[in-house]
């Protein structure tokens, strides 16, 4: 184990907040099809409210900091909000499109100590992309961005969301990644919208074609280990927890809710009426959520997969019950290993059931294949 | 460098936090990561850039655990040594004032 992994199991063994994902607005310069956030304004915390809340975070002992939103440059304080968190010696991260960073935005990010910047780009192609964010020039601009903050020295992540209108441009973000320097991560996941509205589904990756995913090299490290049959859980795998959420990490939003993740919409109480602290030890719903061992879920305790699966309490919470099985992840439990899921036998299933939700299809895109 | 001119102070590059009595500290530039035990810890915090390290070593270290001074001493400047060839920590024989982290880590 790591040292970081075994740091993070310590804090997980003592409940200690030791990363927390902050989105600092919901506002965005881009309209991404698949986008889950309300972009409107419904009273944002004010400068302030972000300081006290960070004095809170450092106070609890939140170490890792993930600045997103929305887009957190629109906010026009943003280097204030990240000034004051580097003084209380956060690691900062930000998640940003970049289409705002200028050589003067760079150098204020490395002056700040920032540890890395992930940046979503869609496609190699800026129609695709372009298309995807509905914002006109915005993969030029997004590349032009990447280039000033590599020219700074920071560490950089090109986040890939894979879905239908890209599928088969991950190849090509990954040459472009290479050629910018910078890491590449790919991320199949497309969430509810925050209302519950199941159409963005429809842009989910088709689950015929996760194979290719994950089964392909480049994108998966240590192929045999991660597409292997599930072994069959131990006592110790039935007593274990889902994932970090509500253990040592949690999300808080814009307006000051706090969440036990950024895909968990559980709400646990506000920052605005409670002490940070007092919401994470005492929230009856945080302590819900902390109490649900493998061995409690209700159909996934008796799954094949439940030591391996990836199974995200908040999309199953979204699903009906944050108990119950995460149909995606059966999806890619299925998928990864050939192995069927107890929650595709107990509904009769051999193969998983296609989503059809109402799609907007996004026409003027057209997949095209990478050359190798 | 004579140990009784030497300061200490925390660079303005790293991010750290207080874990169950321990430290953990990372440098943003190159992402290394250190956990510093309760005794690293106590010199740690107390490297403001202004105060001696053997009055660090005196009052933190010596004050606070049964250990022999001049052993303490010698692992103190061993200790600094490492941190400081990874830019965790500044050391000078001057007091230090700039690029360095003026918040006490919590």
């Amino acid at each position: 184990m790591s040292l970081m992994s075994e740091v993070g199991q310590k804090a997980f063994n003592l409940g200690v907040p030791i990363a927390v994902h902050m989105d600092v607005t919901y506002r965005c310069n881009e309209r991404c099809v698949h986008c889950y956030l309300d972009h409107d304004d419904h009273g944002e915390l004010t400068t302030a409210e972000i300081k006290d809340t960070l004095d809170q975070l450092a106070e609890a002992g939140v170490f890792f900091l993930t600045f997103s939103g929305g887009e957190v440059f629109m906010r026009r304080d943003f280097f204030e909000i990240v000034e004051h968190a580097r003084r209380l010696m956060f690691n900062v991260k930000i998640k940003t499109n970049a289409v705002m960073i200028h050589e003067e935005e760079a150098r204020r990010i490395r002056e700040l100590e920032v540890d890395s910047i992930q940046i979503s780009v869609y496609s190699h192609r800026a129609e695709v992309h372009d298309a995807i964010t509905k914002l006109p020039h915005s993969f030029e601009r997004t590349v032009e961005s990447i280039r000033f903050l590599r020219e700074q020295g920071l560490r950089v992540t090109i986040a890939n969301v894979l879905m239908t209108v890209n599928s088969s441009d991950h190849g090509g973000v990954q040459k472009l990644a290479a050629e910018l320097d910078v890491q590449y991560t790919l991320d199949p996941t497309i969430t509810p919208m925050m209302d519950g509205d199941t159409s963005v589904l429809a842009l989910r990756i088709p689950g015929e074609e996760l194979p290719d995913v994950f089964h392909n090299p480049s994108l998966v490290a240590n192929q045999e280990e991660y597409c292997a049959p599930p072994k069959p859980p131990s006592a110790q795998d039935l007593e274990g927890y889902s994932c970090s959420a509500g253990h040592s990490f949690c999300y808080i939003s814009p307006y000051g809710d706090v969440f036990p993740c950024v895909q968990f919409p559980l709400p646990t109480g506000n920052i605005r009426q409670q002490r940070f602290l007092d919401i994470w030890n005492f929230s009856p719903q945080m302590k819900e959520v902390r109490s649900i061992q493998a061995k409690d879920l209700t159909v996934c305790s008796s799954c094949s997969h439940v030591s391996s699966c990836s199974r995200c309490p908040g999309l199953a919470y979204m699903e009906g019950s944050m108990r119950g099985p995460s149909t995606a992840d059966c999806e890619k439990s299925f998928y990864r290993t050939g192995v069927p899921t107890a929650n595709m036998l107990r509904q009769g299933l051999s193969k998983p059931r296609t989503f059809s939700g109402n799609s907007t299809p996004l026409i003027q895109i057209r997949p095209v294949a990478v050359p190798a | 460098m004579p140990e009784n001119c030497i300061y200490i102070a925390r660079s303005s590059a790293i991010a750290a936090r207080a874990l169950a009595g321990e430290m953990m500290v990372m440098n943003s530039a190159d992402s290394t990561f250190f956990t510093l035990n309760e005794v690293a810890s106590a010199i740690f915090q107390a490297a403001d850039g202004r105060t001696p390290l053997r009055d660090i070593v005196r009052d933190r270290v010596c004050g606070q655990f049964d250990v022999d001074p001049e052993q303490a001493q010698a692992d103190a400047e061993q200790f600094i040594t490492e941190l400081s060839s990874h830019g965790i920590l500044l050391v000078s024989n001057q007091p230090l004032s700039s690029q360095t982290s003026r918040e006490t880590p919590r």
